[in-house]
C-alpha cells in the first residue's frame, strides 16, 4: 500500500505569549513542531506500515525551513519526503493551498492520503476535505479510530459531537484523523541518521509539477480569501481585584453575585 | 573552530528533550524514592536506539558518533541521574571495551543484544582493595583446559543487579603487577558467578550498585577479551571513554538544576517580589549559567576529540573534572536559592545535588583527574 | 447576480441543532442591511418539521433536500445536495456551523464550486461601502483575530463557532415558502458507507448551555478537587464544571468540558475560572461571559486581565467558604 501523509510545520501555539506593553505576539523562540493532528497521521500511517506493510511518503508545503518538520518524519520512519515550496504558492489561503498540495500529490502513486485535521495555528479544518475535492477522493474527517485495513478499503471510527459513524470506504480515499487516534513514536536515534545520510527530501517547485497545476489557481493571486485586517484582541477594561483573606474573600464575591441578581 | 552543532545534531537534541521530559522525567522522583531501577525506561530506551548510540547499524548500534552519544546523557540527566548513567555504564563501560578490544566473534555474540538494550551490561574492576590504585586486583583467574576459572570478588558495580553481561577483570600473572591483568566477557549465568548484596547510596539512588563474587566461576576460553595480559590498558582506555559519559551526567544534572532554579525564581515571591528580582539571584544564576555552559564545551570537546580518533585522555579527565565540580557546586547553589523548599523532597534540586556528588567520585575521583591532567602536561 | 443568504440548517436525527437557529439569527440581521432574504437549507429524511422550524426562527425561506440517503451524514451526499441548491439558487452568502458536520461539509462543497471559505468565525458583518461580508475568526492558537473577505467569487462561505451568534425568539405564527430539490445520487457518493451508528450512552454535558460555569485550571492539581467544584457549581440553577486544557489533557476530566480555543467557546451568565491562570486559548473560549470571577493564587496571572471580579488567594481555602456562604445567602433570602 502506497501511503501519502500530508503534515504542516507550524508554530507551537501554546508556547506563544502576548507581549503585555504592545499587545503583539512575541514570536522569537516559539519553537516550530509537526502540527499534532498531522503528526497522529504519520503515526498511523507508520502502524499501518509496520502491521501489514506500506510505503510512507510525507508531504509539506511550506517555506525552505520547513524541511525540519520532513526530516523528524524521516526519522520516525517515513520512507520518502517531498517538500512543496516556491515563492509563487506563498499568500495562498486554504482553496489555493489544497489546490497545490492536490496539484502535488497527482504526480505520485498513493492508495491512500492521511491529513491532520487542523493544524494549530490556523484551526481551519478545511485544507484536508479540500485536497479530496480536487482529487475527486471521497473523504472521511474526523477518524478517531482506524477497525481495519485492506487492499481496497479502510473501515473507520469518524467522530461527532453526540455519535460515533462505523464507516467502510473505498481505496483510495483521504482521511483526516485527531490527534486522540494515538500516542505518535518518538524519532529514533538510528532514523535521525538515517533521516540525514540514508534519505533525501526531494523538493517540488512550480516548475516541477508546471504540467499539472493552472498557475491562475496558485498563491495570494489564486486565492478566493484575502485578510482584511488583522489585529490582537483588545483586553477588556480590567475588573477589581482583592487580595485579601479567604472570609473578606467569599465576602466579597457573595456580595457582587448578589448584586448581580446571580444568587 | 565551529561551535554550531549539525543538523543531525540539532534533531537529536529535540528526540533527547522530548523522550526526557515525556518519559523519563515523570518517574525521577519515584526511581529515587523507591530506589527502584527503571527497568520499563530502559527497555523503551532500547527500543528507540539509546543503549547503542556510537556503535555502527551492523552490530546493532544506531551508528552515530560520542557527540552524539553524550548529548543524550546530557538531556536524560538533566531530569534523571540515575537514567544517565545505567546508560553511561553500559554505553562505554561494557558495549565500548567490547567493541574496541573484541574479537569479530565476541562483538556479533554480544553486542547486537546489548546495544537495542534486550541486554544490560556492566563494567567489574573496583575491588574492597583496588579502587583508585586499580592495580592491586585480587581477583585471580587460571586457565584450565578450555576455560579460565575466576575467584575474587568485585564491589561497587554499576548496573550489576540489571546487568546481563559483565566486563571482568582479574590477574592472569600475579608476578607482572598491572601488567599480568586479563579483561573477560561474563554472562550473568555462568557457572560460580554471582551478584551480591546492593549498596544504599546518598544519590543516583535508581541505579543498581552490587557486588559481584566469582567462586570457581568458568569462564570459556574464547570469552577473554583482547590479549593475555593486556587487561590493565583495556582498563584504563575504557575509563578514558567513560568519564566522558560521566562527564555529561554531571553536566546534565547542573543544568537540570539551573532550568528547575530560573523556573522556581520567576514564581517564587518574597519581599512582594519575584526573588529573580533580586540582584543577588541575578548574579547567582549567571554563574551557575556560565558555569554550566563552560562544562558543555569542555565535555563536547572532549567527545570530538574522542572521534577524530586522537588520544583524548586529557581532555576526557577535563571535562570530567571540571563538569561534576561545576555539578556539585551548582546543584548545592539551587538548593540554595530554593531555600528551605530545596533542602524538602518536594522539589526536584536535592535529588539533584546528591546525585551529582557522586560524579566526583566514580570512574576515577577528581584527584585521579588531576593526575591524568598533570602527567599529561609533563607535571609529574 | 448572486443574491440572498443561505444557512445550513443541521439536523441529527430529525432535530434541528441549536446553532442552526443562532446562525439563521445572525443572517436575518445581515439580510436586513443587504436588503436580501434569508432561506434555511435542509439535508434530511422527513425534513418538513425542520424547514418549518427553520422558518419560525426567522428564515424567510426553505431548500429541502429530502432522500433517506441524507438522513444520517455523509460528507459526499450533504456536499452534492448542498451543490445543487447552491447553483440553483446563487446565493451570495452561505453559512454553516464550525461543528464537525459543518467543518467537514464547508470545504468540500467550497472546493466544488470553488469559492472560499473562512472558518470559525466568531463575527460577521456586512462592509458598508463594498456590501463585502467581514468575516473575523480567530487565529493562530486564538492569539490573533483575522478579518477575511472573499471579495471575486460567490458565493462568500464561513462556517461559524456554535454558542457565539444569537437566535431569535422563535416565532410559530411565521410563515414561508418551501421548495424541494430534487438530488440523484450515484455510487460515486456512495464510496463511504455507514456501517453502525454509535450513539453516547448518556447525553454528554453540553456546557455551552450552561447557566454557570465553575472552571477548574492546572491549579486544581487532583481528580478530587473537581468534586469540591462540581458542588459549588450545584449551588446555581444551570450550573456545571467545565475545565482549562491542563487537566483535560491530564485525563482528570473529560474533554466535552474543555474550554477554550480547542474545546468550546461558552457565555454562561457567570464564570468562576479557579485555578486558571489565563493562557490566550483558554481566554479565547470564555472572554465573552457575562461576569468572570477569578481566583488564583498568582496576583499576575492573566486571568486577572479579562475577569470582572479578581481573588488573588488559595481557592482550597475559598471555596468550601465560598459553597457555605453561598447556601446561607439563599437560606436567608426564601
Amino acid at each position: 500500500m502506497k501511503i501519502i501523509v500530508c503534515i504542516k510545520q507550524v508554530p507551537d501555539t501554546t508556547e506563544v505569549k502576548l507581549d503585555p506593553v504592545k499587545g503583539t505576539l512575541i514570536r522569537d523562540g516559539v519553537p516550530s513542531i509537526i502540527n499534532p493532528d498531522d503528526k497522529a497521521g504519520l503515526e498511523a500511517a507508520l502502524r499501518i506500515k509496520d502491521q501489514n506493510g506500506a510505503h510512507v511518503t510525507v508531504v509539506s508545503m511550506g517555506p525552505p525551513q520547513a524541511e525540519i518538520a520532513l526530516r523528524e518524519a524521516l526519522a520516525m520512519g517515513a520512507d520518502e519526503a517531498v517538500l512543496v515550496t516556491d515563492r509563487a504558492f506563498g499568500g495562498a489561503d486554504t482553496w489555493a493551498t489544497s489546490y497545490t498540495i492536490a496539484s502535488a500529490i497527482r504526480t505520485m502513486d498513493y492508495d491512500l492520503i492521511i491529513a491532520g485535521r487542523q493544524a494549530i495555528d490556523g484551526d481551519t479544518a478545511q485544507v484536508g476535505p479540500q485536497i479530496a475535492q480536487h482529487l475527486d477522493l471521497p473523504q472521511v474527517s474526523y477518524v478517531e479510530g482506524i477497525e481495519s485495513v485492506s487492499d481496497d478499503k479502510l473501515v473507520l471510527r469518524r467522530q461527532f459531537e453526540d455519535r460515533q459513524h462505523i464507516v467502510e470506504v473505498d481505496l483510495p480515499c483521504l482521511i483526516t484523523v485527531l490527534s486522540e487516534l494515538n500516542a505518535p513514536r518518538y524519532m529514533s536515534v538510528a532514523g535521525v541518521f538515517d533521516a540525514y545520510r540514508e534519505k533525501t527530501v526531494k523538493v517540488l517547485t512550480f516548475a516541477d509539477i508546471e504540467s499539472v497545476i493552472d498557475k491562475s489557481n496558485i498563491g495570494l493571486a489564486g486565492s478566493p480569501t484575502r485578510v482584511k485586517q488583522s489585529f490582537t484582541k483588545q483586553p477588556k477594561a480590567k475588573g477589581e481585584k482583592y487580595e485579601v483573606d479567604a472570609d473578606e474573600a467569599v465576602r466579597i464575591i457573595v456580595e457582587k453575585l448578589a448584586e448581580k441578581h446571580i444568587i | 573552530m565551529d561551535f554550531e552543532l549539525s543538523k543531525e545534531h540539532q534533531l537529536l537534541r529535540e528526540l533527547y528533550r522530548s523522550f526526557a521530559q515525556n518519559e523519563v522525567k515523570p518517574h525521577a522522583e519515584e526511581t529515587d524514592e523507591q530506589e527502584r531501577f527503571p527497568v520499563e525506561t530502559v527497555k523503551l530506551l532500547g527500543r528507540y536506539g539509546f543503549m547503542g548510540i556510537p556503535y555502527p547499524k551492523e552490530y546493532g548500534g544506531a551508528g552515530g558518533d560520542t557527540l552524539a552519544y553524550v548529548m543524550a546523557i546530557e538531556e536524560l540527566s538533566k531530569v534523571c541521574g540515575t537514567t544517565g548513567v545505567v546508560v553511561s555504564a553500559h554505553t562505554s563501560l561494557c558495549c565500548g571495551p567490547i567493541y574496541e578490544f573484541g574479537t569479530e566473534e565476541q562483538k556479533r555474540k554480544y553486542l547486537p543484544d546489548l546495544l537495542s538494550g534486550r541486554h544490560i551490561g556492566a563494567f567489574g574492576l573496583t575491588e574492597p582493595g583496588a579502587g583508585t590504585d586499580a592495580a592491586g586486583q585480587q581477583t585471580k583467574a587460571v586457565l584450565e583446559g578450555d576455560h579460565w576459572v575466576l575467584n575474587g570478588t568485585k564491589i561497587f558495580i554499576t548496573n550489576a543487579g540489571h546487568a546481563d553481561i559483565f566486563i571482568i577483570f582479574a590477574m592472569t600473572d600475579k608476578s607482572l603487577g598491572t601488567k599480568g591483568i586479563s579483561a573477560f566477557i561474563v554472562e550473568r549465568d555462568f557457572e560460580g558467578f554471582r551478584v551480591g548484596k546492593e549498596e544504599k547510596k546518598m544519590g543516583i539512588r535508581g541505579s543498581s550498585t552490587c557486588e559481584l563474587i566469582m567462586e570457581n566461576c568458568i569462564v570459556p576460553k574464547e570469552n577473554l577479551l583482547g590479549s593475555l595480559n593486556k587487561g590493565f590498558k583495556i582498563a584504563m582506555k575504557t575509563l578514558d571513554g567513560g568519564r566522558i559519559g560521566i562527564a555529561a551526567q554531571a553536566l546534565g544534572l547542573g543544568e537540570g538544576a539551573v532550568d528547575e532554579a530560573i523556573k522556581y525564581v520567576k514564581e517564587r515571591k518574597q519581599f512582594g517580589r519575584r526573588i529573580s528580582q533580586f540582584q543577588n539571584t541575578q548574579f547567582k544564576l549567571a554563574d551557575m549559567v556560565t558555569r554550566m555552559s563552560a562544562a558543555q564545551l569542555l565535555v563536547y570537546r572532549a567527545a570530538m576529540k574522542k572521534d577524530s580518533g586522537e588520544v583524548y585522555s586529557k581532555e576526557a579527565a577535563m571535562a570530567k573534572l571540571f563538569a561534576s565540580e561545576a555539578a556539585s557546586e551548582v546543584t548545592r547553589q539551587a538548593v540554595q536559592l530554593f531555600g528551605g523548599y530545596g533542602y524538602t523532597r518536594e522539589y526536584p534540586v536535592e535529588r539533584m545535588m546528591r546525585d551529582a556528588k557522586i560524579t566526583e567520585i566514580y570512574e576515577g575521583t577528581s584527584e585521579v583527574m588531576r593526575m591524568v591532567i598533570s602527567s599529561a602536561v609533563g607535571v609529574n | 447576480m448572486s443574491k440572498n443568504i443561505l444557512v445550513f440548517v443541521e439536523q441529527r436525527d430529525g432535530v434541528m441543532q441549536k446553532v442552526a437557529a443562532e446562525l439563521i439569527g445572525k443572517a436575518v440581521e445581515l439580510a436586513a442591511v443587504l436588503d436580501e432574504k434569508v432561506i434555511a437549507l435542509v439535508l434530511g429524511q422527513n425534513a418538513d418539521g425542520i424547514a418549518k422550524e427553520a422558518i419560525e426562527y426567522g428564515a424567510d425561506s426553505v431548500a429541502v433536500v429530502d432522500s433517506p440517503e441524507l438522513a444520517e451524514y455523509v460528507t459526499a451526499t450533504y456536499a452534492k445536495a448542498a451543490v445543487k441548491v447552491i447553483e440553483e439558487l446563487e446565493p451570495s452568502i452561505v453559512l454553516y456551523g464550525a461543528t464537525s458536520i459543518g467543518r467537514d461539509l464547508a470545504p468540500r462543497v467550497s472546493s466544488m464550486v470553488k469559492t472560499g471559505l473562512t472558518a470559525d468565525c466568531t463575527k460577521l458583518e456586512i462592509d458598508p461601502e463594498s456590501k463585502l461580508l467581514l468575516m473575523t475568526r480567530p487565529a493562530f492558537g486564538g492569539n490573533i483575530m483575522a478579518t477575511i473577505v472573499c471579495a471575486e467569487h460567490r458565493p462568500q462561505m464561513a462556517t461559524v463557532r456554535p454558542g457565539v451568534m444569537q437566535a431569535l425568539r422563535r416565532d410559530c405564527t411565521r410563515n414561508g415558502e418551501i421548495t424541494r430539490f430534487d438530488v440523484e445520487f450515484t455510487d460515486k457518493e456512495r464510496r463511504v458507507r455507514i456501517l453502525e451508528v454509535v450513539k453516547g450512552d448518556k447525553k454528554e454535558v453540553d456546557i455551552t448551555e450552561a447557566k454557570v460555569l465553575v472552571s477548574g485550571g492546572r491549579g486544581i492539581g487532583d481528580a478530587k478537587k473537581f468534586e469540591l467544584l462540581q458542588e459549588l457549581a450545584d449551588q446555581f440553577p444551570g450550573g456545571e464544571v467545565a475545565s482549562s486544557r491542563a487537566n483535560v489533557d491530564a485525563g482528570l476530566i473529560g474533554r466535552e468540558r474543555q474550554v477554550g480555543q480547542t474545546g468550546k467557546t461558552v457565555r454562561p451568565s457567570l464564570y468562576i475560572a479557579c485555578g486558571i491562570s489565563g493562557a490566550i486559548q483558554h481566554i479565547a473560549g470564555m472572554e465573552n461571559s457575562d461576569y468572570i470571577v477569578a481566583i488564583n493564587k498568582d496576583s499576575f496571572a492573566p486571568v486577572f486581565d479579562v475577569a470582572d471580579l479578581g481573588i488573588v488567594g488559595d481557592l482550597n481555602a475559598i471555596i468550601p467558604k465560598l459553597i457555605e456562604a453561598i447556601k446561607k445567602h439563599k437560606a436567608s433570602a426564601e
